[in-house]
C-alpha cells in the first residue's frame, strides 16, 4: 500500500500526457430523470390481485447539472436508486422518463466519454492485472501508446509489481485499484464510481480516497461518486446530493413514489479536507439526519457524568 | 499412514515445518496413480486366465488372453489390424472435428441470442433424443456405404455434448463481467472473444471431452450396420462367424483407444483450466 503514496507524491502525473484529448471533463445534465422497474412477480400473492402489476418507480424527477471537473457525491440509503442513477448516466440502463446530456449532447447508450468503476472490481479472472487495465483503453489507441498508458496507470495506483498477477492473486484493495486504473485508462471525461471503496477495510478506504483525490488533481475529470458513506462524500465531493423520498419520512428508500433529490449541499473548502473539521461535522449531522440516522447531537452539551460515571462510583 | 508426521518429536519448530515437508498423498503422485489405475485391469486379466486354467469356463465361451493376443497377431499379419484401427480413428477424428465445431457454433448462437434459443433449442433438443442407431438406416440410404454416413453419424454424436455444454455455459456467464465489458465499449464479436468465450472455455473443453466419448459410441453404431472396415465391422463380422476372440480383441481395442484419446483431451483440459479459470 505504501507505494501508492510514493507513486503519486512526485507530482508529475504520468496519466495525462498519454493522449491528445487530455484534461477534458464534461458537464452532465440530468433532466427530469425517472426510472421504473416492472414489479417483481409475487409468487405468494393472491390470485387475481394485480397481475402484471404497475411498474414500481425507483427514481423520479431527478434534475441536476454537474459542472465539468466537479466531484459530485450521490448519497442515499441502500436500495434508493443510487446505482440506478449512475447506470443511467453510464448508458448501462435507460431512464423511463427524462433525458441525459453529456457535454451538451444527448447520451445514447454506452458512451466512450464515460468510464465506470463498479462496486465490485469486476476484473476478468483469466487476464493479468495489466491486461485488465488495458481493457479500459480507448479502441483507437495504438499498441505502444496503450502499453505506455497501462504502465503509467499501474504506476499511479501502485500496482506495477503486480502487473503480471492474476486478479485472484491480489488483495481486494489491489483489485479495486486495478478497477480504478481500468476506468482511468479511457481518459474519461466523466468518471462514474459506484461505491468504489465500499467493500474495503477502513484504512484502505482512506488511502483509496486520497488516491482518487490525487487522480482528480492530476486530471480534473468530472466525477460522479455514489457512496453510502457520509464522511467519504464530505472528504471527496464539491457537492453532495441526497437521494430519498421527500414526502414521506417513513419511506426513506422511496419505495412507493420513487426517490428524488431531497438535499443538495455544497461542501465548503478546498481538498484535501481536514477529516475532523467542525464545519464538516455540522454538514455530517445534516446528511445523517437526511439518511434517517439519529445524530445523537444533544449529548454533546450535556455533562458526561450522566452517561459515564466517574471513578468512585 | 497420514498420521506419521504428527508422531514426530514435538519441538515447536518442527511441528510447524512438518506440514509442507509432509509427503503428498499417494493419490496425487504420478507413479502410484498410473500403477493404481492399472491394478484392476491386471486383476481382471488374472481372473480371466485363472478361470480358464481352472476349467471354470470353456474356451469356446471365453477364449484365453493368449488366444485373443494370437487373434491380434493374426489380424495384424494380414494387415487388417492397423487398417481397422486407423480407419476407425480417422472416422472419429473427422466426425468429431465437424460435430464439435458445429456444436460450438450452435451452442454460441443459442446461448447468446434469446431468439435463436426460442427458435432452435426445442428442435435440437428433440433431435438429441433420437438414439444413435435410429439414424443408421436413413444415413445409409441417403449417403450410401462410403465414408460420409459414418462420419455424419459420428458428427451427430459429437455435436450434442458440445452444443449443450456451450449453450448452457454461455447462459451462466457472470453478467457483472459482461456488463463491465459492455461498459468499456465491447459489443458483439469483440465482447464474445474478450469476455464470454474465455469465461466458458473450461466448460467447452469438458463438453469436447464428452463429445469424444460419444463420437466413439456413435462410430461403432455406424460400423456395426454398414461397413467393410473398422473396429465396428470387426465386431459385427466376428459376431456372424462366432470369433469370440476377435470380439474381445475389438472391445479391448475400443477401450484402450478411447481411453488414450480421452487422456489427450484431459491433458489439454488441465492446461486450459490453468490458463483460463
Ligand atoms: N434491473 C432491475 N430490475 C428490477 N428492479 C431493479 C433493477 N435494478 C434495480 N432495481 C431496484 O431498484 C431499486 C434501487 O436499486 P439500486 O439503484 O441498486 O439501489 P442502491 O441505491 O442501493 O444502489 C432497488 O429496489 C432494486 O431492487
Ligand atoms: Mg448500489
Amino acid at each position: 500500500m505504501s507505494n501508492v503514496a510514493t507513486a503519486i507524491a512526485p507530482a508529475a502525473p504520468p496519466v495525462h500526457r498519454a493522449g491528445p484529448a487530455d484534461n477534458t471533463s464534461f458537464a452532465v445534465e440530468f433532466a427530469d430523470i425517472g426510472r421504473s422497474f416492472a414489479a417483481k412477480p409475487q409468487h405468494n400473492s393472491q390470485p387475481g390481485s394485480q397481475r402484471g402489476a404497475a411498474a414500481r418507480p425507483v427514481l423520479r424527477d431527478v434534475s441536476l447539472t454537474v459542472q465539468p471537473g466537479e466531484v459530485l457525491a450521490i448519497l442515499g440509503t441502500s436500495g434508493c436508486g443510487k446505482s440506478t442513477l449512475l447506470r443511467i448516466a453510464g448508458g448501462l440502463d435507460e431512464p423511463s422518463t427524462g433525458s441525459i446530456r453529456i457535454d451538451g449532447s444527448p447520451l445514447n447508450g454506452i458512451d466512450a466519454r464515460c468510464a465506470v468503476g463498479f462496486q465490485e472490481p469486476r476484473l476478468l479472472p483469466w487476464r493479468t492485472i495489466a491486461a485488465n487495465v488495458a481493457l479500459g483503453l480507448p479502441h483507437r489507441i495504438g499498441r505502444a501508446a496503450g502499453n505506455a498508458r497501462v504502465a503509467a496507470l499501474l504506476e499511479l495506483v501502485g500496482l506495477t509489481s503486480f502487473a503480471d498477477h492474476r486478479p485472484r492473486a491480489v488483495s481486494g484493495g489491489m483489485a479495486q485499484r486495478a478497477s480504478l486504473a481500468r476506468a482511468l485508462a479511457r481518459n474519461p471525461g466523466v468518471l462514474l464510481l459506484d461505491e468504489p471503496f465500499g467493500a474495503l477495510d477502513a484504512l484502505t478506504r482512506l488511502k483509496m480516497q486520497d488516491l482518487l483525490l490525487d487522480v482528480h488533481a492530476a486530471a480534473p475529470t468530472t466525477i460522479l461518486l455514489v457512496t453510502h458513506d457520509v464522511d467519504e462524500a464530505l472528504q471527496l465531493a464539491d457537492r453532495i446530493i441526497l437521494l430519498g423520498a421527500d414526502d414521506d419520512a417513513d419511506d426513506m428508500a422511496g419505495g412507493r413514489t420513487g426517490a428524488t433529490i431531497v438535499q443538495e449541499l455544497t461542501v465548503p473548502g478546498g481538498r484535501p479536507r481536514d477529516r475532523g473539521s467542525a464545519e464538516l461535522a455540522e454538514l455530517r449531522g445534516r446528511l445523517l439526519a437526511g439518511l434517517g440516522i439519529d445524530r445523537h447531537g444533544q449529548a454533546r452539551g450535556v455533562a458526561a457524568t450522566t452517561t459515564i460515571p466517574h471513578f468512585p462510583y | 499412514m497420514t498420521q506419521t508426521p504428527i508422531a514426530a518429536p514435538a519441538t515447536p519448530g518442527t511441528a510447524h515445518t512438518a506440514r509442507p515437508a509432509r509427503r503428498a498423498a499417494w493419490t496425487s503422485r504420478r507413479g502410484p496413480v498410473i500403477l493404481g489405475g492399472a491394478l484392476l485391469p491386471l486383476a481382471i486379466l488374472l481372473v480371466w486366465q485363472l478361470s480358464i486354467t481352472l476349467g471354470l469356463v470353456s474356451v469356446t465361451q471365453l477364449p484365453s488372453p493368449a488366444m485373443v493376443l494370437l487373434a491380434a497377431v493374426d489380424l495384424s499379419e494380414r494387415g487388417l489390424l492397423t487398417l481397422y484401427v486407423a480407419i476407425s480413428t480417422q472416422r472419429v477424428l473427422i466426425g468429431f472435428a465437424i460435430g464439435a465445431s458445429l456444436g460450438v457454433a450452435a451452442g454460441a448462437l443459442v446461448g447468446l441470442s434469446r431468439s435463436a434459443n426460442v427458435l432452435l433449442a426445442p428442435t435440437l433438443g428433440a433431435i438429441r433424443a433420437v438414439p444413435s442407431l435410429a439414424w443408421v438406416p436413413l444415413l445409409l440410404l441417403w449417403l450410401g456405404f462410403g465414408e460420409q454416413p459414418k462420419i455424419t453419424l459420428v458428427a451427430i454424436g459429437a455435436f450434442f455434448p458440445v452444443y449443450t455444454t456451450v449453450s448452457l455455459a454461455l447462459r451462466h456467464v457472470d453478467q457483472q463481467l459482461v456488463e463491465a465489458g459492455r461498459a468499456f465499449g465491447l459489443g458483439g464479436i469483440r465482447l464474445f472473444t474478450a469476455v464470454q468465450l474465455p469465461a466458458v472455455i473450461p466448460s467447452v473443453i469438458s463438453g469436447l471431452r464428452l463429445a469424444l466419448v460419444q463420437a466413439w459410441l456413435f462410430l461403432v453404431a455406424a460400423e456395426l450396420l454398414g461397413a467393410s472396415m473398422g473396429l465396428g465391422f470387426l465386431l459385427s463380422e466376428s459376431g456372424g462367424n462366432g470369433r469370440i476372440d476377435r470380439i474381445i480383441l475389438a472391445i479391448v481395442l475400443l477401450a484402450v483407444i478411447g481411453k488414450i484419446t480421452d487422456a489427450v483431451v484431459g491433458i489439454f483440459e488441465k492446461w486450459a483450466n490453468k490458463k483460463w479459470a
